[in-house]
């Protein structure tokens, strides 16, 4: 991997968001919105506390955290895309990028991203709530980090499909991270799900991160069985995602599709 | 003896088993022009596509710079590069950013001065802090020209460079062209469906119909070959299926 490659393109990045109003309140204006409503929805509940546990609270930690995993891999995709509107793709792919390094400075985009926004609405909830995302201590490094390799897989896999069925597939960019929401146990937890759809949100990284989320909110400890079993299925998650990625790419070269893309 | 950068042999490729290129072979020399022919679907922009590594043969072989493309794609791309009048780069970049990001990516010693060189050559050093997508197409097509040759490519595929230029600038870019190759022995291979910008940049045309190259030399020989006046009427001939598209497909068949 050539480190030069990968700096260009983060480079490129970094002019097209310091340049583009649209695309910098796009990091915080829908975050911003989902705290707001989420936020006051809780502070509802709060006054309701006889007839509602406490735990009520982890709405906001939901929220912000489903916020990171969604920005994580629309990062990885909208770069994508952000290449095929300019017309862009066929330079980089005639260049001596390797696809690698183009997923790459995408993760590096991603993550930079992903520290703002959730850094925003850190400071916001604290602000408007009084509620401390830093409560969670250390274990929310581990809790981040799996939210991070989960949405990069998920962003690997749509932007394969995007790829292989061109900009008709847009729409996965925004859809697919809905797709999971439902069963990876966000604003639930995992024993509130029908039993025969338990078995598939297991098979979610994410659905760890969430339930470890809520356990160390409920000052329950390290939940170290979780963050095991999250890693564990990121890693292959991403392998898969990379494999994935790698056959779409072949097929797209055999059908030519890499320069109908580039030039639609 | 001319050392050979480009070799393509017995090329086919298949979509969905659509024949778009049907048994190909020649040879591109460091310093020539070539010129790539043909009607829309004769399988012209597909062969420049499997030389720029877009799109995966069905069966032959192509050597650049002695390199087989499929192993050697990254190392053959550091070398060459591309120009197309339907690729842009990135429209809300300053034109000095776009090229000091391709700068980057092809790891140019001294960008600036080399920025400053190419956008003095083109007669676009006045656009050097617009926005790109502010420009107008003839802008943008020099500017993309000027990305193109940012690394001093030893082969440069350009895929109708001078599509969207009015009769002026399209003419300042042939003779451009022309200079630069004469100065840097920068081998091209060119497409488009301008004749004129053929006969007056191409050394040398491969002149393709139905996935198969049907006549190849000078665009004098090609024209005597069809004993047409001009290559615009050796086009018109073969798109419309006359008597001359038969004397060609003889002379491929032989």
């Amino acid at each position: 991997m050539n480190l030069r490659h990968i700096r260009a393109l983060v480079l490129r990045y970094t002019f097209l968001y310091t340049r583009s109003v649209p695309r910098v309140a796009e990091m915080f204006f829908w975050p911003v919105m989902d705290l707001l409503v989420w936020g006051f929805l809780t502070v509802y509940l709060q006054r309701l506390e006889h007839q509602v546990p406490a735990a009520i609270t982890f709405l906001l930690g939901s929220m912000i955290f489903w916020d990171i995993l969604y920005r994580a891999q629309q990062a990885v995709t909208i770069s994508f895309l952000e290449d095929i509107w300019a017309r862009n793709l066929l330079n980089l792919f005639v260049s001596p990028i390797r696809v690698s390094e183009f997923i790459a400075a995408t993760y590096v985009v991603g993550f930079v991203k992903i520290l703002v926004t959730a850094g925003i609405l850190a400071g916001l909830a604290m602000w408007f709530y009084h509620w401390n995302l830093f409560q969670m201590g250390l274990p929310l490094i581990p809790l981040f980090v799996n939210l991070l390799l989960m949405g990069w897989a998920v962003g690997m896999i749509t932007t394969a499909l995007i790829m292989r069925w061109g900009q008709s597939a847009e729409a996965l960019a925004w859809g697919i991270p809905f797709l999971i929401q439902p069963v990876a146990s966000v604003f639930y937890p995992l024993s509130v799900l029908p039993t025969w759809v338990q078995p598939i949100a297991r098979a979610i990284p994410a659905t760890y991160v969430f339930e470890g989320m809520r356990q160390v909110l409920d000052n329950k400890g390290l939940p170290l069985h979780h963050l095991a079993w999250a890693f564990g299925l990121n890693i292959v998650y991403l392998i898969g995602a990379g494999l994935f990625f790698r056959y779409m790419f072949g097929i797209a070269r055999e059908k030519g599709l890499l320069a109908k893309l580039g030039t639609q | 003896m001319a050392e050979t950068l480009v070799e393509v042999q017995h090329l086919r490729k298949e979509f969905d088993g659509t024949v778009a290129v049907a048994d190909v072979s020649f040879t591109v020399q460091r310093g020539e022009i070539v010129g790539v022919l043909g009607a829309n679907g004769a399988g012209k922009t597909t062969t420049i596509q499997i030389l720029l590594g877009l799109i995966k043969p069905t069966g032959g072989n192509v050597t650049v710079f002695g390199q087989d493309l499929e192993r050697h794609r990254v190392e053959i791309l550091q070398r060459a590069n591309f120009s197309s009048a339907y690729t842009g780069l990135p429209s809300n970049l300053k034109v000095w950013e776009n090229l000091l990001i391709f700068s980057m990516i092809y790891g140019v010693n001294d960008h600036r001065q080399k920025t400053k060189e190419l956008l003095d050559m083109f007669e676009i050093a006045h656009l050097r802090d617009k926005i790109t997508g502010n420009l107008s197409s003839g802008e943008s097509t020099r500017v993309n020209l000027c990305k193109a040759l940012l690394n001093d490519p030893e082969l440069l595929m350009l895929d109708e460079p001078t599509a969207s230029l009015d009769p002026d600038i399209a003419d300042k870019v042939r003779k451009l062209l022309r200079r630069i190759q004469r100065e840097r022995q920068i081998t091209m291979v060119y497409t488009s469906h301008n004749m004129r910008d053929v006969e007056e940049v191409c050394d040398r045309v491969l002149f393709m119909h139905k996935g198969r190259i049907i006549a190849e030399g000078t665009p004098q020989q090609v024209k005597d070959k069809f004993n047409q006046k001009s290559l615009e009427d050796v086009f018109i001939s073969v798109a419309r299926g006359g008597d001359v598209l038969a004397a060609g497909e003889a002379e491929a068949a032989r």
